[in-house]
């Protein structure tokens, strides 16, 4: 196949970018997306230019390190894909293809395609974790986890922390990340004990950096492990109900 | 020179050995623990795991990871799931019994006591991650499930769907970014360690590059962990993520830690076969799907048939008809050997004619199509994204991947490595596995490693320390180092050659694969070690490296890891062809029973190979560490 690029340059975080073309020519159908980028850069760096940057690493779509906007689509056309693993069969001789990097206030540029997406661990950071410090557990089959909640848990915690869901809301809002490691979490027996601290201090550092959530749903689409937005209702509901939770909890405090 | 290496292996019963241990070693108050400076590099599941616990006992630490995040670690990647001795299931599992098995699947390459702790803290690692919240599979009844996994005989094998690593990277990281946030540990991200700073024979500190800004610093420390995971890219095609690589051990190696066993690795018998040239990487099906998969090739060599074209009795179902009693469930090196033989005899399936069929036909015949998409739907829904092939329909196709690496830096039983102040956890160390890794096994000597083991082990090196103050960075230890850096990032640049890092990468890793894969001969290896230098010699004439040192430049990173790997790539050959015996994943084929199978020398090879660097790959120095088996009889594997 032959294909046209139109790639976007930016030397670094405050220099300017703009679009570039560059051809693809013989791409294999068999290729992924990542392997076509891979002999384009291959070839600008024979033509004495520098290639594109470009974050990835595992290739299989755990990692969450990908992350491209193709033809305007977070992580491209194919529904629940990362941007690793979609392939290039998915595309027809002769097209264009327009790859941007994520674009969102949360998440700057680095340079080309990557961007820095730091502002997920200030999220996590602020509390989404159970506290355990190692050694303190007691034997795991001590709590027991109805087979449904465990399931459903494992549907939130599936996120791979990408930023497809940032990157494809009008709003760049991390709802959806930030529900899922809340539901994570707070579904398990596990969770409960800070299950109201958590929520009140993620939100809260979520929107530090993020827009907020006008429910268009488009961060569910693009999302590459089908996250669902029920994840954000429950979350909007657990940090309406910790306002007050954690208010009689501090004043029992005294 | 040759090396005195102390294993350091405590007097005593086995069973007894640790917890006495424990109590032997010196220790650090909880006041004290804030004098002391740790850094951690890598921060995968051994990294991210002692990092947190060194924090929460009060360490002060500092972190460096060269991705994005912590969550970003090539650990993420693991699916099948995490073995642990809890005998749950009343099967008869037990520590011993898990020891035993990891030391008989090790090849009796592996320190004894070594293992007896793996498995003992075993048990502790699923109660640590179960609290933190990993959402493990459950039974009705809401207790853990457990499953069988590469050919055990119990069932101890704890995961999370296809996704226990992700899981447990998730626990730790998690716990790391609570005391991230408190402010107890000091996190690096996109900061790539290229070098250890080595003071009066003590690993004080290490230098980085700032991925982002090119910038070279110097960071200072009273020990240094490297957590920086295995080496299977020397490979090039590999199982691994992209950018896993050999850089922070084979530096440490450099400045005088022991490499062991190089040449053990571990190749991975179900991964989809490459597709075309530019094939990056390989993807791996997890190991279950030979429980209910069937692997066949055509009788016949060149068969340019279909799969559902060649009759019944034109197939040749090689696994079944060699090992009748194991079958299809043949540990993975001895399937990963069979299926390059039938290439090798032209019988390779597929456009490249680079693999061998996983037929599930006969499943979905006897339990129906929908058990077997209950059991394996998000691998099969896995293959056809990647292959446009539907395995309900058409056999799978799958070949070998080199996915693990067993060698590693060289270990005493605190993990530290033959320089002091220096340790080496997870992957990144030679410890546990001998010269064959169990199925979900990694995962548990991560994170034993590094929740369990280190944690108290580090306090008996320190404790001697207090008082005394780090070595500041502008000392000339580390003023030297950050030159000799700065010099050969930059040197990179300047070579203006005209072929990539890639480029060369590639044709190493078909040199290794070919010389240094599943089979090994003497010719080959020394075949090996002519053609690995010469292409050296062409690389680092004329590779080309566009841009600058001062700013984000992938290309740049490479070339420094491809560099790398062709010094280790020569280790790994010569301490192939020095070990002159089969054992687990390192098969010479002058080493052999007379069914073809791996052949132990166990008078004259019982030992760990412990390299030392001479300043020529091609000329490293050995010292031989024997193993000695007080608890195991050692007997010769058959799966006949
Ligand atoms: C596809 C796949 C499936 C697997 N499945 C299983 C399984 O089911 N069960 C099992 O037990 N094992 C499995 N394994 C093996 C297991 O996942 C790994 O051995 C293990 O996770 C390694 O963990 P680690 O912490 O040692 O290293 P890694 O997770 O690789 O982490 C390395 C860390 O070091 C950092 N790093 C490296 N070099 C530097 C440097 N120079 N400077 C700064 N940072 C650096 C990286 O950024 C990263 O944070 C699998 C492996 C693969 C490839
Ligand atoms: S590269 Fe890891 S998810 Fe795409």
């Amino acid at each position: 196949m032959d294909l046209t690029l139109q790639v976007w340059r930016q030397a670094g975080p405050n220099a300017p970018g703009r679009l570039v073309d560059y051809p693809a020519k013989d791409i294999s159908p068999e290729m992924s997306f990542l392997e076509m980028l891979d002999i384009v850069n291959e070839n600008l760096n024979a033509q004495g230019i520098e290639p594109i940057a470009f974050d990835h690493d595992c290739r299989e779509g755990i990692c969450g390190m990908c992350g491209l906007m193709i033809n305007g689509l977070a992580h491209g056309p194919q529904l629940g894909t990362a941007t690793c693993q979609l392939h290039m069969r998915k595309f027809n001789d002769g097209d264009t293809i327009v790859i941007e990097p994520w674009k969102a206030a949360g998440f700057p540029i680095v340079r080309d395609l990557a961007v820095d997406r730091s502002t997920f661990d200030r999220i996590i950071e602020a509390g989404g974790f159970i506290t355990v410090p190692t050694g303190s557990a007691s034997d795991a089959n001590l709590t027991l986890v109805p087979k449904e909640v465990a399931e459903w848990s494992m549907d939130a915690a599936a996120c791979i922390g990408c930023g497809a869901c940032v990157a494809a809301c009008p709003n760049s809002a991390a709802q959806l990340f930030t529900a899922a490691k809340i539901a994570h979490l707070s579904l398990l027996p596990q969770g409960q004990p800070e299950r109201w601290t958590r929520v009140e201090a993620m939100v809260d550092k979520m929107e530090e950096f993020f827009g907020s959530c006008t429910n268009h749903g488009e961060c569910e689409t693009a999302c590459p492990k089908e996250i669902s937005l029920d994840f954000i209702a429950l979350m909007n509901k657990d940090y309406m109900k910790a306002k007050f939770k954690n208010r009689r909890l501090v004043s029992q405090a005294g | 020179m040759v090396l005195e290496l102390d294993a350091k292996i405590p007097e005593g019963d086995l069973d007894t050995l640790w917890e006495k241990h424990k109590f032997d070693m010196k220790l650090v108050n909880p006041n004290n623990k804030r004098k002391f400076d740790v850094i951690v590099v890598g921060t995968g599941l051994a990294g991210a795991s002692a990092a947190a616990s060194l924090a929460e006992l009060g360490y002060n630490v500092k972190a460096f990871t060269f991705h994005d995040s912590p969550r970003r670690a090539h650990s993420i990647a693991a699916q099948g799931g995490i073995n642990a001795a809890k005998n749950y299931h009343g099967d008869g599992d037990s520590v011993f019994r898990l020891f035993y098995d990891t030391v008989k699947g090790g090849d009796y390459r592996s320190r004894e006591e070594n293992v007896y702790r793996l498995a003992e803290v075993s048990l502790n690692i699923i109660d640590q991650a179960t609290a933190q919240g990993v959402p493990f599979a459950r039974e009705y009844g809401g207790k853990l499930d457990n499953r069988s996994f590469g050919g055990a005989q119990v069932s101890r094998t704890f995961y999370a769907r296809g996704q226990t690593g992700q899981q447990l990277l998730l626990g730790a990281y998690q716990s790391l970014a609570r005391v991230v946030g408190l402010g107890q540990v000091e996190m690096h991200t996109r900061t790539e360690m290229l070098d250890v700073v080595v003071k009066d024979g003590r690993a004080v500190g290490i230098v980085t590059r700032n991925l982002i800004t090119g910038e070279i610093e110097s960071h200072s420390a009273h020990a240094v962990v490297l957590a920086t995971g295995g080496y299977s890219n020397v490979y090039y095609l590999s199982t691994n993520a992209m950018a896993c690589n050999a850089t922070a051990i084979w530096r440490a190696h450099r400045r005088g830690a022991a490499f062991a066993n190089p040449c053990y690795t571990q190749i991975h018998p179900t991964c989809i076969p490459s597709a075309e040239e530019f094939q990056s990487k390989l993807t791996l099906m997890s190991e279950s799907l030979r429980n209910d998969g069937r692997i066949w090739v055509s009788k016949k060599a060149g068969d340019d048939r279909k799969a559902n074209e060649i009759p019944e009795n034109e197939r040749d179902y090689y696994l079944e008809r060699r090992y009748p009693a194991f079958g299809n469930l043949v540990p993975r090196d001895v399937a990963s050997r069979n299926a390059e033989a039938m290439i090798n005899e032209g019988k390779g399936v597929g456009p490249l004619k680079n693999g061998v069929y996983l037929d599930f036909a006969d499943s979905i015949k006897r339990l129906g199509e929908d058990t077997i998409r209950e059991r394996y739907g998000n691998l099969f829904e896995m293959y056809e994204r990647i292959t446009d092939e539907n395995p309900y329909e058409v056999p799978m196709r799958i070949y070998p991947a080199p996915h693990y690496t067993m060698g590693g830096l060289w270990v005493d039983y605190h993990l530290m490595t033959n320089i002091p102040g220096l340790y080496a956890i997870g992957e990144a160390n030679f410890s546990d596995h001998g010269a064959n890794r169990l199925g979900a096994s990694a995962l548990m000597q991560g994170l034993a490693d590094g929740y369990f083991v280190l944690p108290y082990t580090i306090g008996n090196y320190l404790a001697p320390m207090l008082g005394e103050p780090l070595v500041p960075t502008d000392d000339v230890a580390f003023t030297e180092v950050e030159s000799e850096v700065t010099e050969r990032t930059n040197h990179w640049l300047s070579i203006k050659g005209t072929r990539s890092a890639d480029y060369f990468h590639r044709e190493l890793g078909k040199i290794m694969i070919a010389h240094c894969g599943m089979s090994r001969n003497e010719a080959g290896l020394k075949q090996a070690l002519i053609e690995i230098p010469a292409l050296y010699e062409e690389f680092k004439k004329d590779v080309k490296v566009l841009g600058s040192a001062e700013t984000f430049n992938q290309s740049l990173e490479n070339v420094q890891r491809v560099d790398d790997y062709f010094q280790l790539a020569e280790l790994m050959c010569l301490d192939a062809l020095k070990r002159e015996e089969s054992c687990g994943g390192h098969c010479r084929e002058e080493s052999q029973t007379e069914d073809g199978e791996a052949l132990r020398n166990d008078d004259d090879f019982a030992y760990v190979a412990a390299w030392e660097w001479t300043g020529d790959p091609g000329k490293a120095e050995v010292t031989k560490e024997p193993l000695d088996f007080k608890y195991v009889k050692l007997s010769q594997r058959s799966y006949k």
